[in-house]
């Protein structure tokens, strides 16, 4: 079953939060998860392979390079799952 | 050159089966209490374990840690970290030259929990679901890692692995960086986190777990007759060292010395002790020999009693065998009746309950000895704490691992 935006900015929050442990209303889709998140390989990678496994998608390792910020991977996450 | 740099303790910290922080589990060592409880009931009904219970950890990390520590730790990292602070806090947490500041924390299995959940993801979800972070959580380093990262050591991070020595090898490794000039102050000390059905089912087929299903709390019971093996614990402790010159100039509170550190290996077996005892004499004696103690001054032994049939005899008798008639002046005591066996943990606990015999002058109980083994050849601690004689004493704290390692550590006062 396909998730709306909203669940999946909802999701991906509640993971970046788990993560990092910012607060998940400071997850907005603006926001860099570099500059603004302060995440690294590392983590993205972990927040990578947990969305995959939530959101039932697949997320290339070299589309992950164009995630720059949260919007981005919810948009691409809300693309994959058609 | 005679004269080796002292090496005083500052800090200590811990969490165990008997408490969250070392003055409760102190505590509760002098009483008597016992850290083993039933585990999970679920893995003897799924696996068929033949065993009910361990010595788990009192106060979980997730009381204590965030949420993104739990994640990125392995449990045997989160106690290393959890002692590390309190250690670190309870040394005052000093402002110190970060490139003089050394870490050896020590485990003796690893990550294992990683390494099985990851496993089990895998088996169940397939290669893509195993985590970035498992290699970093797995790796026997990290919680030395974890440590030095938090307080940035950086005059070296060092992870000795020795099994059921690590601990105590980690604290002679540490005291040795500091005689050596290569540190002034280094965080050191063990940690373990294997209560997991698969090491339980492993140490069982080995025949070293003790199975009194129906008494756990008497299941541990060192030198008495009825002793059936060892009763699995968890948990970390974590000692701060510091050169006394680097001590004494920040005016830090010392807890007591380590004087001696000795160690040798068997060369003998994979899993039993040399049954003559040379190796452990040879680890003790060489610690005394540095530390300068007399044989005839040291008033106690915190034994390394795992509560294996074969294993406390080989020990009491090399204790007497080093010390001959001045062993009659010992007060020994195993601990580990009451904390079970920490593995990689063991021997920075028993070196802190060592440090704190000598500092409060009483030496810990040892508790289930209904019935002394006869061929106990030693003055054993029994079910109450025993006041220790006034004035400067010293204590030795033995340790030994599957492999044949042996490591004796000799804590005097300050």
């Amino acid at each position: 079953m396909a998730h709306s935006e909203q669940e999946i900015l909802a999701g991906l929050a509640e993971i970046v939060s788990e993560e990092t442990g910012l607060p998940t209303d400071s997850v907005l889709p603006e926001k860099s998860f570099t500059d603004d998140l302060d995440i690294d390989s590392l983590s993205m990678m972990t927040i990578v392979t947990l969305a995959e496994e939530k959101f039932d998608v697949r997320i290339p390792d070299d589309e992950v390079k164009n995630l720059t910020t949260v919007g981005d991977a919810v948009s691409f996450i809300a693309s994959a799952q058609s | 050159m005679s004269h080796l740099t002292d090496v005083v303790v500052t800090g200590l910290g811990a969490t165990t089966p008997l408490g969250g922080d070392v003055r409760s589990t102190w505590d509760a060592a002098l009483a008597g209490e016992s850290g083993a409880r039933l585990f999970n009931p679920e893995w003897v009904e799924k696996f068929g374990l033949p065993l009910t219970f361990a010595a788990t950890i009192k106060v979980a990390p997730s009381e204590v840690l965030t949420t993104p520590e739990l994640k990125r730790m392995d449990v045997s990292a989160q106690y290393a970290v959890i002692a590390a602070r309190e250690a670190w806090a309870d040394a005052g947490s000093p402002e110190v030259d970060h490139d003089r500041l050394g870490a050896v924390v020590s485990s003796g299995i690893g990550g294992i929990q990683t390494i099985l959940d990851a496993w089990d993801t895998m088996t169940t979800k397939g290669a893509r679901r195993v985590l970035p972070m498992t290699v970093p959580m797995l790796m026997p380093n990290s919680p030395t890692a974890y440590v030095s990262l938090e307080f940035s050591a950086r005059a070296g991070a060092h992870a000795l692995v020795s099994a059921c020595a690590s601990g105590a090898e980690a604290i002679g490794y540490a005291a040795d960086m500091i005689r050596s000039g290569r540190a002034d102050i280094v965080i050191a000390g063990g940690t373990e986190a294997a209560i997991h059905p698969m090491p339980i089912a492993a140490f069982a087929a080995s025949r070293t777990l003790s199975l009194r299903n129906d008494d756990p709390a008497g299941a541990s019971r060192p030198y008495d007759v009825d002793r059936d093996g060892f009763v699995l614990g968890e948990g970390a402790g974590v000692v701060v060292l510091e050169s006394a010159e680097h001590a004494a100039a920040r005016g830090a509170r010392v807890y007591a010395k380590i004087s001696g550190v000795g160690l040798s290996a068997d060369g003998y077996h994979i899993t039993s002790p040399e049954p003559s005892g040379d190796g452990q004499i040879r680890a003790m004696r060489a610690a005394l020999a540095e530390s300068g103690v007399a044989p005839r001054d040291v008033v106690h032994v915190n034994a390394h009693a795992t509560s294996t049939v074969v294993g406390d005899l080989i020990e009491a008798r090399s204790i007497r065998g080093l010390l001959g008639d001045d062993a009659d002046h010992v007060a020994l005591s195993a601990t580990k009746s009451m904390t079970g066996h920490l593995l990689g943990g063991a021997g920075a606990l028993e070196t802190i309950f060592t440090v704190l015999a000598v500092n409060e002058h009483q030496a810990p109980p040892t508790i289930n000895v209904d019935n002394p083994d006869p061929e106990l050849v030693l003055d054993l601690v029994r079910d109450k704490p025993r006041a220790l004689p006034d004035g400067d004493i010293a204590a030795v704290n033995n340790s030994f691992g599957f492999g044949g390692h042996n490591v004796a550590l000799v804590v005097t006062s300050a």
